[in-house]
C-alpha cells in the first residue's frame, strides 16, 4: 500500500546524490520520493522527526544467502542453530527461528530491523529456482531478487568451447525469464564440473573434463555474454581455489580476465537524475573477496592475501567487490562450489552435505565456528576489514559476510563498527589470535570510515553494482520510499565509543519501505509483501529456437521433464521485470 | 537454608515446560508470586499454581533456596534448566531434560529421569537415584558440544547415548548403559559399573571411559593398549584386571581417548 510521509530535518547521507550529512526533508508520495508536497498532501502525510538523526536510503545486501535449496538445506542439518534462538509470534509478526540460517520470516524482520529493505540471493541453482522463488515469497517486507549459477553450465560449456557466443547468450537469456532470475552468477567455473569426478581445477588455464574449457573461457564468456545482453549487474564472480592458501594470485588473474569488455547495461528503465552516474561501471563484480584472498603456500605460513587483490582494483576501474567478512562466531557455510565444502569438511571433520545438482552445478554446506583463538580465523577476521579498508575509492567496495558464510547478517552493525573505529578493531586484536596482527596489514591502518562511506558500501554502492540504483540505493526524486532513520546524532557521534555505532546500527530508530513504516526500534511494525526483481533478456527470436532445440535434446539428461523447467507466474507474488535488450532496441552482438 | 514446597495435584495429561522451577527464578519471591509464575502447557500459558500447591517462600538469594516437589513430575520438562545454584529434590520422577544446561547448584532425582537429564551441563551436581532415559548429559541434536563441567550421578541404569560429545565433566552410572554412550567424546570422565551393550567411546577424540562389567560388542576403531590391574585414573583407584583401550581411530590417527573394560 503506497504512503505519503515526510521526514523532517534528518541528518541525509545519499551518497548517489552526494549530500553528506546535509539536514534535509525527505517527502515520499504514493511510495515514492518527491522533490516537494502540496499543501493538501501535507495534510494527511505522516511526519517523522528525525532531529538530530541520521537519515539514509533503506539499505540493500547485494550478497546474501536467504532462500532456496541450499539455505534449506542449512537449516534442516543445523537443530542447533535453530532451538536457542527462538523468536515468538507477535500480533503481526510469524514466529520463528534460527541464528546463523533463520527461518524465512525472521529474515525478512531482522534485515528491517536493521534499516535493509533490499536483499539479493546470491545462488539460484536453475533446477532449485521454484524453491528460491517459493521462499522468496514467503519472506516479509524485502525486495528480493537471486542471481543464476551458470559457471558449470554443461550448455554454456559447449556452446562457449564451439565458440558459439550467440547461442551462449541467447541460452542465457531464456535461462533468465525462464528461471525469473536477475543476474548471472559463476562459482568456480569449470572446477565444479570436475567435482561430478572428484577432482577441481587448480589454475585459471587448466581444461576441464569432457568439456575441455578452462575458467579463463568460462569467465570471459560468460562476463562478455552479460555486457551483450546489457544485463543489470555485471557477472557476479566466485573464483577459483577459494578457500586455499595463496589463492589470492587465482583471484587476481581472474578479476583481469574481463578488463578488455566494454560495459554495457540496455535495461529499458527509467534513470533518475542523480549526481554521480546511478550506472554501474564494473565488468565484474567479485563474491567474498576474503575467501578468495588467503596468502601464504600453506596452513602453516598462511597470512593475508588481501594487498595483492587492493593493489589491482586500486589501478583498475572494471571491479567491484564484496568482502565476505568473518565476524567470529557460528556461521553456516554453503556455496555451489561443491570440492571447497569437501575441502573444509577434511579439515575440520564438521557435518557437511554435499549435492550435484544435474547438468547445472553442485553445491555444499558446513556447519562451522569462527574462534578468536584459532590462528587462522583470525586472519580471515583482518582480510575482511582490510579488503574494505585499503580499497581507496569506496565506490569498488561493498560490505557482506556472505551470510551466513563468514557469519550471519546480524553482524553488520559490528562489522560497521570495525571499519569506523581504530579502537574497536584494536580490542578484537586484542582478544584474538596473534597471527590477525602479525600476518596482515590491518593493525598499522588507520582508517576509519565515515557515515557517508558506510551509506556507499550499505546501500548506495550494492544498488548501482546490481543495476537497482534507478530506484533503490538513493533519496532522489523517483526513488522508491526506502529510509533508515539511525538513532544517532552524526555531529556528535564519538567513534571511540563504539558500543554506540554497533546498537545504533542494529535497531534502526525507523525503517521505511515504500512510504510506510515496517520497523522501528527493533519492532516490527507492519509487514508489507516486498516485490521480486527479475530480467527479462531477449536476443534474436530464430536465434532462440535453435538454441532450444540443443536444450530439448540434452534434457534427456536431466532428471525432470521439460516442461516442469520453468518458473511459473503464479510462483512471483509482486513480480518486478526489468526488461534488457529488447528486441526492437538491439540486436545481440552487433 | 529456606525451602519451597511444591505439591503435584493430579495427574498432567500434556507435558509442562516449567524451566521456572529454578531456585535462581523462586529467589525473592512470595509462595503466592511463585505460584503466579508461568508455564507452558502445549499452546497455553498457564500459572504454576495450576499444576502446583506452592508453600513456604524463597530467600533472596537463590544459594539459600531449597525446592522440594513432593510427588510425581515425571510429565513436567525443563525442571533446573540452567540453574547456577540453591537446591532441588524431587520426591518421584522427573520429566525430561530436568537440570539441563545447568551450571551450579544441584539437584536429586528420587525416582527416575526422562531423557536428556543433564543436557549440556556447565557445572554442579545432578543425582539421580533410579533410572535415567536417553542422551544423559549429552550434546542437543545437531551439536557435539555436550556436558562440559559438573557432575552426574545414576544409581541405576541410563540407556542410550549417555555423555554425547561430552567435554567435561563426570558421569557415573551404577547399573548398566545401552547404546554409543561417550560417543564424540572430548574431554571428562564416564564410568559404568555394569555393563555396556555397543558403540562405547565411539568417534571419541578424548577423555576417559570406564566400563566396570563387560562390553558386548566393542567399536571396531579402538586398539588394545595393555592389560593393567588396578588402573588408578585420578585420585580414583578401579579394582581388577582391565583391558585398556585408545581410540577411536576412526576420526584420528592419534586419539587421545581411553577406554577401560573388564571384559568384551
Amino acid at each position: 500500500m503506497p504512503f505519503t510521509m515526510v521526514i523532517r530535518n534528518g541528518y541525509v547521507f545519499d551518497p548517489l546524490n552526494e549530500i553528506d550529512g546535509e539536514i534535509k526533508d525527505i517527502f515520499i508520495k504514493d511510495g515514492k520520493i518527491v522533490e516537494d508536497l502540496t499543501h493538501n498532501d501535507l495534510r494527511d502525510a505522516k511526519v517523522i522527526d528525525a532531529k538530530g538523526k541520521t537519515v539514509m536510503p533503506g539499505g540493500v545486501d547485494s550478497h546474501s544467502h536467504v532462500a532456496g535449496a541450499k539455505v534449506n538445506g542449512g537449516r534442516m542439518m543445523c537443530p542447533e542453530d535453530r532451538y536457542k534462538w527462538v523468536t515468538k509470534k507477535g500480533e503481526i509478526t510469524h514466529s520463528g527461528s534460527g541464528n546463523t540460517v533463520p527461518s524465512v520470516y525472521v529474515q525478512g524482520y531482522d534485515y528491517a530491523k536493521m534499516g535493509y529493505t533490499t536483499v539479493f540471493e546470491a545462488a539460484i541453482p536453475p533446477m532449485e529456482a521454484r524453491h528460491t522463488h517459493e521462499e522468496m515469497r514467503a519472506t516479509p517486507i524485502l525486495d528480493m531478487g537471486g542471481y543464476l549459477v551458470l559457471g558449470n553450465n554443461w550448455f554454456i560449456m559447449r556452446y562457449l568451447k564451439a565458440g558459439d557466443i550467440q547461442k551462449a547468450a541467447a541460452y542465457v537469456a531464456w535461462m533468465m525469464r525462464t528461471h525469473k532470475a536477475y543476474g548471472i552468477k559463476c562459482v568456480n567455473p569449470a572446477g565444479v564440473e570436475n567435482w561430478g569426478w572428484g577432482k577441481n581445477v587448480s589454475s585459471l588455464d587448466e581444461p576441464n573434463i569432457h568439456f575441455g574449457i578452462t575458467p579463463r573461457e568460462v569467465i570471459h564468456g560468460l562476463a562478455e555474454i552479460n555486457e551483450m545482453l546489457g544485463m543489470p549487474m555485471s557477472l557476479h564472480l566466485h573464483a577459483n581455489n577459494l578457500g586455499h592458501p595463496g589463492c589470492w594470485e587465482t583471484t587476481r588473474d581472474s578479476l583481469d580476465v574481463t578488463s578488455d569488455l566494454k560495459v554495457e547495461c540496455k535495461m529499458d528503465v527509467e534513470w533518475q537524475k542523480t549526481k554521480i552516474d546511478p550506472q554501474r561501471k564494473q565488468s565484474v563484480y567479485l563474491a567474498h573477496a576474503q575467501f578468495n584472498s588467503f596468502g601464504g603456500t600453506s596452513w602453516g605460513d598462511f597470512e593475508s592475501g588481501a594487498k595483492g587483490i587492493v593493489d589491482y582494483v586500486n589501478k583498475t576501474d572494471h571491479v567491484v567487490i564484496d568482502n565476505g567478512a568473518v565476524p567470529f562466531g557460528p556461521a553456516t557455510v554453503m556455496t555451489g562450489d561443491g570440492p571447497a565444502i569437501h575441502h573444509l569438511y577434511k579439515l575440520t571433520g564438521n557435518k557437511w552435505s554435499n549435492k550435484d545438482i544435474e547438468l547445472e552445478c553442485g553445491s555444499g554446506i558446513l556447519s562451522f565456528n569462527y574462534l578468536k583463538a584459532n590462528p587462522v580465523h583470525s586472519v580471515e577476521w583482518a582480510i575482511g576489514l582490510e579488503l574494505l579498508l585499503l580499497v581507496n575509492d569506496p565506490w569498488k567496495t561493498i560490505l557482506t559476510t556472505d551470510h551466513p558464510n563468514g557469519g550471519p547478517f546480524n553482524k553488520y552493525p559490528q562489522l560497521i563498527t570495525w571499519i569506523m573505529s581504530k579502537k574497536a578493531r584494536d580490542a578484537t586484536f586484542a582478544e584474538c589470535h596473534k597471527w590477525a596482527q602479525d600476518r596482515s596489514s590491518l593493525g598499522g591502518n588507520d582508517r576509519e570510515m565515515t557515515l557517508y562511506e558506510i551509506a556507499v558500501l550499505t546501500r548506495a554502492n550494492p544498488a548501482r553494482t546490481v543495476g537497482i540504483a534507478h530506484r533503490k540505493g538513493h533519496l532522489g526524486t523517483g526513488a522508491d520510499g526506502d529510509v533508515t532513520i539511525y538513532d544517532f546524532d552524526p555531529t556528535k557521534l564519538e567513534v571511540n565509543d563504539y558500543t554506540n555505532i554497533t546498537r545504533g546500527f542494529q535497531n534502526a530508530a525507523y525503517t521505511i519501505k515504500d512510504g510506510g513504516i515496517v520497523a522501528q526500534n527493533g519492532q516490527v511494525m507492519s509487514v508489507p509483501k516486498g516485490k521480486t526483481f527479475f530480467t527479462q533478456a531477449h536476443t534474436d527470436d530464430s536465434l532462440e529456437k535453435e538454441m532450444l532445440k540443443d536444450v530439448k535434446e540434452w534434457f534427456k539428461y536431466y532428471t525432470l521433464g521439460f516442461a516442469q523447467y520453468p518458473v511459473p507466474d503464479k510462483y512471483i507474488l509482486n513480480p518486478a521485470p526489468v526488461q534488457v535488450n529488447k528486441p526492437l532496441e538491439a540486436v545481440v552482438g552487433g | 537454608m529456606s525451602e519451597v514446597i511444591l505439591r503435584p495435584k493430579g495427574s498432567i495429561d500434556i507435558m509442562v515446560e516449567a524451566e521456572v522451577i529454578n531456585p535462581d527464578i523462586f529467589a525473592g519471591k512470595t509462595t503466592s508470586e511463585i505460584g503466579e509464575m508461568i508455564v507452558w502447557q502445549g499452546a497455553k500459558q498457564l500459572p504454576l499454581s495450576g499444576f502446583f500447591d506452592v508453600e513456604g517462600s524463597a530467600k533472596s538469594i537463590a544459594a539459600d533456596t531449597k525446592i522440594i516437589i513432593e510427588g510425581d513430575v515425571s510429565r513436567v520438562k525443563h525442571i533446573g534448566h540452567g540453574m547456577k545454584a540453591g537446591e532441588i529434590v524431587i520426591e518421584g520422577s522427573a520429566g525430561m531434560h530436568v537440570g539441563s544446561e545447568m551450571i551450579g547448584g544441584s539437584i536429586l532425582v528420587k525416582g527416575n529421569a526422562g531423557s536428556w537429564a543433564g543436557m549440556e551441563m556447565k557445572g554442579g551436581t545432578l543425582h539421580i537415584i533410579g533410572n535415567a532415559g536417553d542422551h544423559v548429559g549429552c550434546a542437543y541434536r545437531g551439536s557435539w558440544r555436550g556436558m562440559n563441567g559438573g557432575k552426574i550421578i545414576i544409581d541405576g541404569n541410563a540407556r542410550s547415548q549417555l555423555g554425547g560429545g561430552m567435554n567435561g565433566g563426570e558421569i557415573h552410572v551404577c547399573g548398566n548403559v545401552e547404546n554409543f554412550a561417550g560417543i564424540r567424546m572430548n574431554s571428562g570422565l564416564i564410568v559404568v559399573k555394569g555393563d555396556a551393550i555397543r558403540g562405547v567411546g565411539a568417534q571419541m577424540a578424548g577423555g576417559t571411559f570406564v566400563v566396570n562389567g563387560r562390553i558386548k560388542q566393542l567399536s571396531p576403531g579402538f586398539e588394545l593398549a595393555g592389560i593393567e590391574k588396578n588402573p588408578k585414573i585420578d585420585e580414583m583407584t578401579l579394582s581388577g584386571e582391565f583391558a585398556k583401550f585408545t581410540g577411536d581411530f576412526v576420526v584420528s590417527r592419534t586419539p587421545k581417548g581411553i577406554l577401560f573394560a573388564k571384559g568384551v
